[in-house]
């Protein structure tokens, strides 16, 4: 009995490790396949389409409304120490700094990540990945470095929009709404924020997450098991696992960058 | 996805839709970088330095405005400690434009507001020479630390009861 036990949980921690360990050798072969994505652009070109711009519209959306809300509890709070000209500072740092990577992140597993696995999953049950084989194309290559290229791409440029639309959507709020003023919203905001500290640290986030989206859910779909069921376990998994990687990722980020 | 027509049609339309994705993209870290951040207003290292020593800078931080008349000059680039005189150091970049300060110049460290940063003030004194790179400013008063204000009023007011 408590052998089973302890051989349950032995084999628990060698499948957790081996399949670490086949991500990385995924992300590997991924990277060092890297110069397919030069000698034919094309497929990086439809992979920035596929993760970018079929996201931009629940990014531009979400980023509106989360803005807005920003803009409304921040002026509750503030205006309880009359500092309703803070506003653009808050919005705008909880923005740039978290809600904008880590939220456009969560968006792209949702939106592109799940697409992604169960698009790999799918050709890897219908054999197509084995197929391009057959013909000596590495599927690794052709098929999985543009779409990590692609989302790494995309994903800066979807956090930079949330952000900017978010800004917006505060200063609609703040200044269309509840009054504050103008030129103390963006004075402020810009005095504070700083373009190293504060943008170009956002920036990194969203390109690390970036990494990590899309790598998880191409490692999910590529180590699916080729059946509908395993498919859809691996979609599921693709994005619960992404979403934890994205949130315990930027605890370690936010330590490392703000954390002086 | 949509229908996109055929053959090079197609990937010529997703060229573009990617095109612009990529435009607005950049758009977006643009308007980050010169409406929400202070890159517009952070100088880029230019401008030459003066130091200042004082006994106390409060909470005086990098990056914090130097004014004169109000206006924003320069800005802090380093406080450090000096352990020979047990004093601040203030290293301050002031824009190059600026550069008719008089050697007698008065450093001071005010708090914006109540709450607010702290922030250097300069009051340009009488003198006809000027401060260069790497000059120290030789007056100054320190940032005023509230307990201790606190403390000195309360010290005088026990005073005043005792006679």
């Amino acid at each position: 009995m408590v052998l089973d036990a302890l051989s349950r949980l032995g084999r628990v921690g060698i499948d957790a490790l081996a399949s670490l360990g086949r991500a990385h050798l995924l992300v590997a072969r991924m990277v060092a396949g890297s110069s397919e994505v030069v000698r034919r652009p094309g497929l990086l070109v439809a992979q920035v389409y596929n993760v970018g711009v079929l996201s931009v519209l629940i990014v531009v959306v979400s980023g509106l409304f989360v803005g807005m809300v920003l803009g409304l509890q921040g002026y509750y709070v503030l205006s309880q120490f009359g500092a309703e000209e803070s506003l653009g500072v808050m919005v705008a740092a909880s923005l740039v700094r978290e809600l904008g990577p880590v939220v456009t992140a969560l968006l792209v597993a949702g939106r592109a990540g799940s697409a992604l696995t169960a698009e790999i999953g799918l050709m890897k049950a219908t054999e197509q990945l084995s197929g391009l084989e057959m013909m000596a194309v590495d599927p690794v290559r052709r098929i999985l470095t543009p779409r990590l290229w692609g989302g790494v791409i995309a994903m800066p440029l979807l956090a930079a929009m949330f952000s900017a639309v978010g800004v917006v959507g505060g200063y609609f709020v703040g200044v269309g709404l509840l009054g504050v003023d103008d030129g103390a919203f963006w004075s402020q905001m810009q005095s504070k924020l700083d373009f190293d500290e504060d943008l170009v640290n956002g920036v990194i986030k969203s390109l690390v997450f970036g990494v990590v989206v899309i790598w998880i859910a191409l490692f999910q779909g590529h180590d699916a098991t080729p059946t509908s069921e395993g498919v859809s376990r691996a979609t599921t998994r693709a994005v619960v696992h992404s979403a934890l990687a994205v949130l315990g990722l930027d605890f370690v980020l936010t330590a490392l960058m703000f954390g002086d | 996805m949509a229908n996109w027509g055929h053959g090079m049609n197609k990937q010529r339309s997703i060229e573009i839709v990617v095109g612009a994705f990529m435009a607005a993209g950049l758009v977006a870290l643009f308007f980050l970088a010169m409406r929400v951040s202070n890159l517009s207003a952070a100088g880029d290292g230019s401008g030459y330095a003066l130091t200042a020593r004082f006994a106390n800078v409060g909470s005086l931080k990098a990056r914090a405005p130097v004014t004169m008349a109000g206006v924003r000059v320069g800005r802090v680039e380093d406080v450090r400690f000096d352990k020979a005189t047990y004093e601040a150091v203030v290293t301050m970049r002031i824009d190059p434009a600026v550069d008719s300060i008089p050697d007698d110049t008065f450093a001071n460290i005010f708090t914006a507001g109540l709450l607010g940063e702290q922030y250097v003030g300069l009051e340009a004194g009488g003198s006809e020479e000027y401060l260069k790179e790497g000059d120290e400013i030789q007056h100054t008063q320190s940032a005023l630390v509230l307990e201790q204000m606190i403390g000195q009023f309360l010290f005088s007011k026990a005073e005043e009861g005792g006679k």
